[in-house]
């Protein structure tokens, strides 16, 4: 709460902690017959205190202030005036005041402190997320690092003793790993244009059918022959998205997919039109997901319990920030039937005009 | 006429060793250049048949480097570029570049830009007639024939595959196409280009979900292929 309220802009911390000074002040003003003005001193000590926990300083310096001269005019004889006739009422004026500013200052102090020991948890946190992604980094790009130095040396050094066969092996095994290689610094640039903050779709007019076709394609040419089910009307609607990310959410969807599912189990890729509404379902029938790891493999470099190794944890967050920026949703659920199934909705501006005859 | 020169203007030793490997296995003669500046160099004091330029160089930035080679040179230029900079490539092509090639490209896709460019460079009057296997397309007659059977295409529909046809191997831009077909009014409705490539390819192609001939160049425009 009191993080909430320090976002109140300067002007109007000044004003609610003169309104709540002036507040308790006359409340005291009509109790005074029977309060005597040192316990007023020590209300009005009480809301000093409590802006110095709620606002920032000077706001609060402000309030210590007034309150001393608050309790000077009002309540301190003779009334009405910033004269004070007794000495001792003088010193009490005087140690109002500075104890009234220290409380401000040493109240504000130890917010202060509280906030530098929450952002050093935060640091904490931030590079044990760092060392994740560096072990996971590391793995990933290290592997087909040394997948291509170990098949060139072969080749450069032992070409003559290599059987044509194994040639052409480790020819196909640099070329999959530079593959590996640069899907993972993909991967790495559009999280690091998500991390930005200010990622901004750029949306034009995109056509499904072609866009779905063109990104099973690719994913059964990267992968050999995995057959993917694809379920598009013709019919469809174009739809205003950002092309490049929905191609990465869908492509990201169909490769984790066939990473994670055995080569004969079933893909199965739709698009559907809901009223200015785009659905994106992505099912599978492999073994599905752990129920108690589903709300978590959105998170950024999390990665499945007792996975085989490869992936970082980076597809489907991306998956997910790419939707979250066409202020869409994506939900997974295992299915009754067995396997995962990932569904996106997407609000959006869609056009018939691909149905018009223009004959 | 002997085999073509090729310039290769890029900073990365590696690149330029892997470009020279394959091009001139592949019976073209190669020149390098390092920079910018020696690239300007090279190009003005031995006019070569093509070049191609890497868009991230050193000394100068490569647009740059393009607009000043189009005051004067008529010849190909093809953009080699990094990963995910769309917008670059539309500039690029916008500023005269022929086409363009992502790294990492595969050798095959090199090779078959280069050969485009290069031929329509020379052949300045294309054949009216373009044969591709079961599809042919006649300039002159304004027909267009799928294993023979005269297709019937609107007249808008024509002349978006016409041009794309007569550019044959080239990628046009989406803005490009747009001014060319419906005019300069229009180049930013692509949801038009949308369904009418959608509509051709229903006519021409023989699978229109996995086309071969009117291919998508994300983000950048299409490209016809004839084989």
């Amino acid at each position: 709460m009191a993080t909430l309220i320090h976002h109140i802009n300067k002007p109007l911390q000044f004003l609610y902690s003169g309104l709540l000074l002036l507040l308790v002040a006359s409340g005291c003003y009509i109790a005074s017959p029977y309060l005597d003005y040192h316990i007023v001193a020590f209300l009005l000590l009480l809301v000093v205190s409590v802006t110095a926990i709620l606002f920032d300083i000077l706001p609060v310096l402000f309030t210590a202030a007034l309150s001393a001269l608050v309790w000077n005019f009002f309540f301190i004889t003779p009334y009405f005036t910033f004269r004070i006739d007794k000495t001792e009422d003088i010193i009490l004026f005087l140690m109002y005041f500075v104890i009234a500013l220290v409380n401000a200052v040493l109240s504000y102090k130890i917010r202060k402190v509280q906030k530098e020991s929450l952002e050093k948890e935060e640091k904490a946190k931030t590079i044990k997320l760092y060392n994740t992604l560096l072990n996971s980094l590391s793995h990933e790009l290290r592997t087909p690092i040394a997948t291509i130095v170990g098949a060139a040396d072969n080749l450069q050094h032992y070409n003559n003793k290599l059987s044509d066969i194994n040639r052409y092996e480790l020819i196909s095994e640099i070329s999959k790993a530079s593959f590996r290689l640069n899907q993972q610094v993909e991967n790495l640039l559009n999280m690091s244009r998500l991390e930005s903050g200010f990622i901004q779709p750029k949306k034009d007019w995109c056509d499904m059918v072609e866009l779905v076709y063109e990104n099973v394609k690719r994913i059964e040419e990267n992968t050999g022959n995995k057959k993917i089910n694809i379920q598009v009307d013709q019919t469809i609607p174009l739809f205003k998205l950002d092309k490049g990310m929905i191609e990465q959410v869908i492509y990201n969807l169909l490769y984790n997919a066939t990473l994670y599912t055995s080569p004969q189990s079933a893909i199965s890729i739709s698009a559907r039109c809901h009223t200015d509404v785009l659905e994106l379902v992505v099912e599978d029938n492999g073994p599905g997901f752990p129920p108690g790891e589903i709300n978590r493999v959105f998170d950024k470099f999390y990665r499945l319990k007792n996975t085989q190794t490869g992936g970082t944890g980076l597809g489907l967050s991306i998956v997910k920030g790419f939707t979250e920026a066409h202020n869409g949703t994506i939900s997974l659920e295992n299915r009754d039937t067995g396997g995962a199934r990932f569904t996106i909705h997407i609000p959006t501006e869609t056009s018939y005009l691909k149905n018009l005859k223009n004959e | 006429m002997s085999n073509p020169n090729i310039l290769v203007i890029d900073d990365e030793v590696q690149i330029r060793k892997l470009l020279q490997i394959t091009l001139e296995s592949n019976e073209y003669r190669v020149i390098q250049a390092a920079s910018a500046k020696e690239g300007m160099i090279v190009a003005a004091s031995h006019p070569p048949d093509l070049i191609l330029l890497d868009l991230g160089l050193p000394d100068d930035n490569g647009h740059h480097v393009l607009q000043q080679l189009r005051e004067w040179y008529t010849k190909p230029i093809i953009i080699l570029s990094v990963q995910s900079s769309e917008e670059d490539i539309v500039k690029a092509l916008d500023n005269g570049a022929n086409d363009y090639l992502v790294k990492p490209f595969r050798t095959g896709e090199l090779l078959a830009r280069i050969r485009s460019a290069i031929r329509g460079n020379n052949n300045e009057e294309t054949d009216p007639v373009i044969d591709c296997g079961s599809l042919q397309i006649d300039l002159s007659a304004r027909v267009v024939k799928k294993h023979n059977d005269i297709i019937k295409l609107t007249t808008t529909e024509y002349a978006l595959l016409a041009l794309l046809a007569k550019n044959e191997g080239k990628v046009l831009t989406h803005q490009y196409l747009l001014r060319e077909v419906w005019g300069p009014g229009y180049i930013n409705q692509s949801q038009y280009l949308r369904v009418f490539i959608a509509q051709i390819r229903k006519k021409i192609e023989d699978d229109a979900n996995r086309p071969g001939h009117l291919v998508t160049e994300s983000g950048v425009g299409y490209r016809f292929v004839a084989a």
